[in-house]
């Protein structure tokens, strides 16, 4: 029960986009086609939650144990940058089916703030490591599902007469707002 | 010398200023802009990071292998996001909190990384500290202007550092707590960004 409801609170009521603001910049770069926006769902999803299971074991078992808290920041960038080049370089190798298709994909995740965002909210929650991956799954899924509904939005929004001052971004901002206030309704379900 | 100087200033405040012309960063701008307090907090934090990135990656830069450039930035950018997170727990606490985890974000804060790699990465560091700088207060300035009009519809008032509010609208209109919340941040960028292109495009 207590997993059901930090899953319906991680992907609804704390949406890592819509309410965290985290991973904005995929959000708006990524959500002009849903082929895109899906590409970039499911390879957030994949590295999310690696570098979840990653940074929780770093974090408890070197930075705590050896007692420099302070060398997080630095040290949890380097894991997730690294493990991105590992993970592609993997599924080149051993899943070029999916490697293709996530392709352009995986070398923009180290800069999107949502994977590591997601890992100092799992330290900063103080989780333990089952709850951590159930979050950082969560958290993923929850990307996953603003980016999608986002995507089909504003694949519908870009057909219609937008004024030109508001096109493109701006256009997609404010869409991005009413999303929001949609899933703000989610507030009292836990 | 002195005239391109001048003009890799200037050119953050205007002409590129982060985020409404360079439209990276959205993540902390979205975030911290509750508040003009907080806009100001955030924006001198990444400036003070922008500055001496850019200046020791400049310095660097003959140094610094093509092939892991990418993630020799990323250590200094985090060296430097380490410095700030350690100074503003010891002397303003109470904005290190209520900035939270994006303090540590600035890490992965594209227009960071983004300077570092479209000019700092070209450019002497008398020119790279002058673009740093200007970009730096450039991004300030945005927060600062996005904090006060939400602030000010959302909360009515404008308060700075404590202390009775310096700006006080609340008699004139009722304010709309949207304007603070999640939903608002995103509208309000919008619409700021409409005007934008409003002004800016002949």
């Amino acid at each position: 029960m207590e997993f059901f409801e930090l899953a319906i609170g991680s992907i609804f009521i704390n949406n890592i986009i819509l309410a965290q603001f985290l991973g904005i910049c995929p959000f708006i770069g990524t959500s002009k086609k849903m082929e895109t926006a899906v590409g970039m769902s499911m390879a957030v999803v994949f590295v999310m939650v690696m570098a979840g299971m990653i940074t929780w074991s770093v974090d408890t078992f070197l930075l705590k144990a050896l007692n420099v808290e302070y060398l997080r920041t630095l040290s949890f960038i380097l894991v997730i940058a690294s493990l991105v080049q590992f993970v592609e370089m993997f599924l080149k190798k051993s899943i070029p089916g999916l490697y293709a298709g996530l392709g352009i994909f995986l070398p923009l995740i180290t800069t999107n703030c949502a994977v590591m965002g997601a890992c100092l909210l799992n330290i900063g929650n103080e989780y333990h490591f089952t709850k951590a991956l159930m979050s950082s799954f969560s958290y993923a899924i929850g990307f996953g599902l603003a980016l999608i509904l986002f995507a089909g939005v504003r694949e519908r929004v870009n057909l219609g007469p937008v004024p030109k001052p508001l096109q493109d971004t701006s256009i997609g901002l404010v869409t991005a707002g009413i999303i929001a206030l949609t899933f703000t309704s989610f507030r009292g379900m836990v | 010398m002195a005239q391109s100087l001048a003009k890799e200033f200037t050119k953050g405040l205007w002409a590129e200023i982060p985020p409404f012309r360079l439209v990276l960063g959205l993540c902390p701008t979205l975030a911290v802009t509750k508040s003009v307090e907080n806009g100001i907090g955030m924006g001198l934090a990444t400036t003070f990071v922008l500055v001496f990135s850019n200046l020791l990656i400049s310095l660097l830069r003959n140094v610094i292998p093509t092939k892991v450039r990418i993630a020799c930035y990323i250590v200094i950018i985090a060296t430097f996001v380490t410095i700030v997170e350690l100074v503003m727990q010891a002397y303003t606490y109470p904005l290190f909190l209520k900035l939270g985890i994006f303090i540590p974000l600035i890490v992965v804060n594209c227009i960071v990384l983004g300077r570092a790699e479209a000019f700092a990465s070209k450019n002497n560091p008398v020119m790279a500290l002058a673009d740093g700088l200007g970009i730096g207060i450039g991004f300030t300035l945005s927060l600062a202007s996005l904090g006060a009009v939400r602030e000010i519809l959302g909360a009515g008032t404008i308060t700075i550092w404590g202390g009775s509010p310096i700006f006080d609208m609340s008699n004139w209109f009722h304010p709309f707590t949207f304007m603070v919340e999640a939903p608002g941040a995103f509208a309000a960028l919008g619409l700021m960004l409409a005007g934008m292109n409003l002004i800016g495009k002949k």
